[in-house]
């Protein structure tokens, strides 16, 4: 092998490269370290007695037994707590005359959900707290449940807070005319030709990361450190400080190994806050951990919107303008960023479509019910189902193809960047390169020939082909745009890499992973703008302490964001190595190259110095530049300008069973453009378990509530997380346009597949059914929800499902004919 | 409480019980074996999944009582010293795993997948784990995972490669170190 190759071997980048991910070490061996394995010296155990019933004043809270149990050290009910707990936070005031209610940790007079805390046992052991919460006597008056929204807003409907004037929390619009960013919408659809109308429900989602949450607060003195499973260190910490008036410089949050998020643990939670709050109180180690009924009760919930969607176009399928009037159910309370949910997903209800025109309108409703929050997609996932929905329908009252009248709409390679009518700049892609993939992917021309055959024989089993061509917007976010939004809080992040004298590297990031491997993926930046190898590298973050400033990781912003803030602090560390180095090598700044992570002097082979040996140097500094202070590490903050807009086209082709309603999905496959991809790997496994969590929207999970405001999926054997024996193989490829916004190239790719595929999968068993006079079937597609509508008409109906197709067996007495015409009553929609 | 002899990853351990304490709690919570781990209160995760005498079990299902006399293994005890086991390894090389949660629990299972079928369909993968849920990689890679992990301990190397199906990325094809950053601290 000649010098010159090996050079070139050595400077093969790592980004790009498939790298096995750091992470998987202690992962794979148990020797991890959740919180709940968190065990110190005198903790004590709290567990939560939660309110069994949906809206009640209470009138007594009984705690003398409790207190006198075995191993019971105390118990608070919430007058205990009331003067010193604040309210839980809401960052996002949507309007400025947004009503937030307030939101106790623990519930004073009133209870607004089934499973708000109303008191907590505290005791030597979990067994012992847990055997004490029944003891607790709590004397509840019944209020009149609210649960519907369209109901809820209707005159004289019961209200869910009584000291506020109405169900409403806020009413947000969004017109693109009136901001000039569009042409006026009434105008576009009394101009149409066609117009096409629909109300679409996102049914209630629980995030149901595996990791259920857990807490343990250990005061010292008066500094406190609390271990959360969250996905936000930083933010909690802040706002820990601002409910409870501890200042924040007394305050350390560390997340250590955390089992999965999606949204559900970006959250302050009234659990964190009472763990906290009983900690100060009595001075001790405190542990609150869930189990999984009370995860699914009481930690928040995502999506549930219902959603009236009109599009106007002309006969030959250009569309004209798109009105929407969404109705986005809070729950019981405004959770950090409850409101702001629907409104990330109000820019994005254009899809990757040139409507000229473009009205939106959201109501925040209150009922009864878990709060809602973020869950993997964040308004996003709305706003796509949305869209590709309603293209569909406008495409069979075309009688166009629906492949052909998206074409027809979507903005050109050639167009980018674009500026939408909701404001958005689009910044690079190609739809069409990746439609093209897509097809050629799943094998499409034979899939419509076999849907032909079978419809042409009347085979009982249907086959359709679904599409869903999407953009969403990554990389939460620029501070201006966030301003702009009311946003409590900027969206920058930060880094900081430190130059060890051995040459190792400590990389500092305020993104808190919780399973995205980020570990693996800042080595691979920074062994390519240092030169030094993966393995050198080690990554700090999930700890206020060890990482003291940064914004967490949701909202696919971790690569897009908090990856540019480690370049750009890796492009520091080499600007000052560069002036060691000239210092050293006796030459001037200019006259150094920089690669394969040495310095040389240009045309002088055989001079180089090490930026590991400068990081040596530096620590001895006994040789170092005048008037330069002995150090080479650096940090960065990085603010985004813009968004990043991944994109991609997914198609579902499913089976559906004519007789028995049952669906399955035959090839799924999808393209998406995500820029520059740092770790296949990592971007592929990204992929699938959006897909999963997307797929699973559309046929296997919904949150429902019985007409007393129960919630009655409240185990793993009612609500229907997909097993892999219920989701299919699929077939994944890229294109790459790189993002213009950053240096990286990267767009995001955390909800890229659970935003994408749930239209697709929805359009896919309406295009096997739409000749039997089918128009819409409300997910989740459950054997009965797809059976109703074939043989019955109508939509599948309101309530949940009988045990839907999940676990192939998991039905139970309780799931088996829950959908009867009484429950329907109760219904939240 | 009642007396209870176990043998856990190979160590020998002697306890009195409450008679209605699970063997998962047990593991956790007095012997600290907090790598197997509890996602669920109504048996439908498998993230707890040990072998009790060489069957996988979900330990939440088991009274710590019944375990008296028995041999368990856990995910902590699976590696032979600093060698991984070719189901660990696997899901390391296939990228079979995110937050890792409920990567114990998966590999317990599927090692006894194996054992019963060593050379599984990816239909019979999904259908073998069906009862171990992951909220993070939609399973693909841990498909992949477990039928790389069978090639290997049939000794059959040609296999690795082709069944991932998938254009996008066959990870025992791309090329990176055996990665060295994963060993088992001694
Ligand atoms: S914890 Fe044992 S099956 Fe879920
Ligand atoms: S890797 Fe997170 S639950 Fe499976």
């Amino acid at each position: 092998m000649t010098a010159v190759e090996e050079r070139a071997e050595a400077a093969a980048p790592e980004v790009g490269k498939a790298r096995r991910r750091k992470e998987d070490a202690r992962l794979i061996t148990g020797r991890t370290q959740w919180t709940d394995n968190l065990v110190l010296p005198g903790m004590l155990h709290l567990a939560v007695v939660r309110s069994p019933v949906a809206h009640a004043r209470i009138a007594s809270v009984d705690v003398t037994a409790a207190r006198e149990a075995p191993n019971v050290v105390a118990v608070f009910t919430g007058a205990d707590l009331a003067e010193e707990q604040g309210s839980l936070p809401c960052a996002w005031p949507v309007t400025p005359d947004m009503v937030n209610p307030g939101h106790p940790s623990v519930a004073v007079d009133r209870v607004n959900h089934v499973g708000e805390a109303v008191a907590v046992v505290v005791a030597r052991s979990r067994v012992a707290a847990q055997d004490a919460l029944e003891l607790v006597d709590v004397d509840y008056e019944p209020l009149p449940v609210v649960l519907d929204m369209e109901a809820a807003l209707a005159d004289g409907a019961a209200r869910v807070h009584d000291h506020i004037d109405s169900n409403r929390s806020f009413h947000f619009v969004f017109d693109a005319g009136e901001m000039g960013t569009g042409s006026a919408t009434d105008q576009a659809f009394d101009d149409a030709e066609v117009v096409v109308s629909r109300r679409f429900v996102q049914q209630r989602l629980i995030p149901a990361f595996m990791e259920p949450r857990a807490v343990v607060v250990q005061p010292q003195g008066d500094n406190y450190t609390m271990w959360s499973s969250t996905q936000v260190p930083h933010i909690l910490r802040l706002m820990l400080a601002m409910v409870t008036g501890t200042p924040e410089h007394k305050l350390r949050v560390i997340a250590p190994d955390v089992g999965g998020g999606f949204g559900g643990k970006l959250q302050v939670t009234p659990e964190e806050v009472l763990t906290f709050l009983v900690a100060r109180r009595l001075g001790k180690p405190v542990k609150w951990a869930e189990n999984r009924s009370e995860s699914l009760m009481s930690a928040h919930h995502g999506r549930d919107q219902i959603q009236y969607i009109d599009i106007a176009s002309d006969r030959q399928g250009n569309v004209k303008g798109l009105r929407c009037r969404i109705l986005a159910d809070m729950g019981a309370y405004l959770r950090l960023v409850t409101p702001g949910v629907p409104i990330l997903g109000a820019f994005m209800f254009l899809g990757i479509y040139k409507f000229p025109a473009y009205r939106f309108e959201c109501d925040g409703v209150f009922t009864n019910k878990t709060p809602t929050d973020a869950y993997r997609g964040a308004g996003r996932p709305e706003a796509t189902f949305a869209v590709e929905r309603i293209m569909d329908e406008l495409a069979v009252e075309l009688g166009m193809d629906p492949l052909e009248l998206r074409r027809k709409n979507w903005i050109n390679a050639d167009e980018f960047p674009f500026t939408t009518a909701a404001g958005l700049e689009y910044d690079s892609g190609d739809y069409d390169a990746a439609t093209r993939e897509a097809l050629q992917l799943i094998g499409y021309d034979e899939l419509r020939e076999e849907q032909r055959r079978r419809r042409e024989s009347g085979d009982p089993v249907q086959l359709g082909i679904g599409f869903s061509t999407f953009t969403e917007m990554c990389g939460l976010a620029p501070s201006r745009v966030l301003g702009s939004l009311s946003y409590g809080a900027g969206g920058w992040e930060h880094a900081a890499i430190r130059m060890l004298p051995t040459g190792k590297v400590e990389v500092v990031t305020g993104a808190s992973a919780h399973g995205q491997g980020h570990e693996t993926a800042w080595s691979q930046l920074v062994a390519d703008r240092l030169g030094v190898p993966f393995e050198d590298i080690e990554v700090l973050h999930g700890d206020t302490s060890v990482a003291p400033r940064g914004l967490d990781t949701y909202g696919s912003r971790s690569l897009v964001v908090g990856g540019v803030a480690v370049v750009n602090a890796a492009e520091k560390v080499v600007a000052k190595a560069r002036r060691v180095a000239a210092h050293l090598l006796e030459a001037s700044e200019e006259d150094l190259e920089f690669s394969g992570g040495s310095f040389g002097v240009r045309g002088t082979p055989g001079t180089g110095i090490s930026i590991q040996e400068i990081a040596l140097a530096t620590f001895a500094a006994h040789n170092f530049p005048e008037g330069m202070e002995p150090s080479i590490d650096a940090e960065a903050t990085f603010d985004p300008e813009n968004f990043s807009f991944p994109h991609g086209t997914h198609i579902c082709a499913m089976e559906v069973d004519t007789e028995t309603g049952f669906v399955k999905i035959r090839k799924y496959a999808c393209v998406d453009d995500v820029g520059t991809i740092v770790n296949p790997l990592i971007v592929e496994g990204q992929v699938h378990g959006g897909l999963a969590q997307g797929i699973a929207q559309a046929l296997y999970e919904e949150a429902v509530y019985d007409e007393d405001g129960n919630l009655t999926t409240g185990t793993f054997v009612d609500y229907l997380v997909p097993s892999a024996a219920d989701l299919p193989h699929f077939d994944t490829g890229n294109t790459v346009h790189a993002a213009p916004g950053n240096p990286i190239g990267a767009k995001g790719v955390g909800e890229a597949g659970c935003i994408a595929s749930t239209p697709a999968v929805v359009n896919a068993a309406l295009d096997a059914v739409r000749h039997l006079g089918v128009t819409d079937i409300r997910m989740p597609l459950t054997p009965e929800r797809v059976w109703r509508p074939i043989h019955q008409g109508g939509d599948g109906g309101d309530r949940a499902p009988a045990g839907s197709n999940a676990y192939g067996g998991a039905q139970t007495e309780t799931t088996t004919g829950v959908s009867t015409e009484a429950s329907a009553l109760g219904g939240d929609r | 409480m009642t007396p209870i002899t176990v043998r856990v990853d190979g160590a020998a351990y002697t306890d009195d019980v409450e008679p209605r304490t699970l063997l998962v709690h047990y593991l956790r919570e007095q012997l600290g074996k907090v790598g197997t781990v509890v996602g669920c209160d109504t048996s439908n995760c498998g993230a707890c999944t040990v072998h009790l005498d060489g069957e996988a079990v979900k330990s939440c299902t088991v009274l710590a009582v019944q375990a008296d006399g028995c041999e368990v293994t856990t995910i902590e005890g699976v590696a032979r010293g600093a060698v991984l086991h070719p189901v660990q390894k696997a899901f390391h090389e296939m990228h079979g795993l995110q937050c890792g949660y409920c990567t114990p629990g998966m590999i317990m299972a599927s090692i006894d997948l194996l054992k019963d079928n060593p050379d599984p369909s990816e239909d019979e993968v999904r259908e073998g784990i069906e009862g171990n849920l992951c909220r993070c990689t939609g399973y693909q890679n841990i498909v992949r995972a477990v039928q790389h992990a069978a090639a290997e301990m049939r000794g059959d190397t040609s296999a690795s490669n082709g069944h991932s199906g998938n254009g996008h990325v066959r990870p025992a094809v791309v090329d990176t170190a055996a990665a060295p950053h994963v060993a088992v601290q001694a």
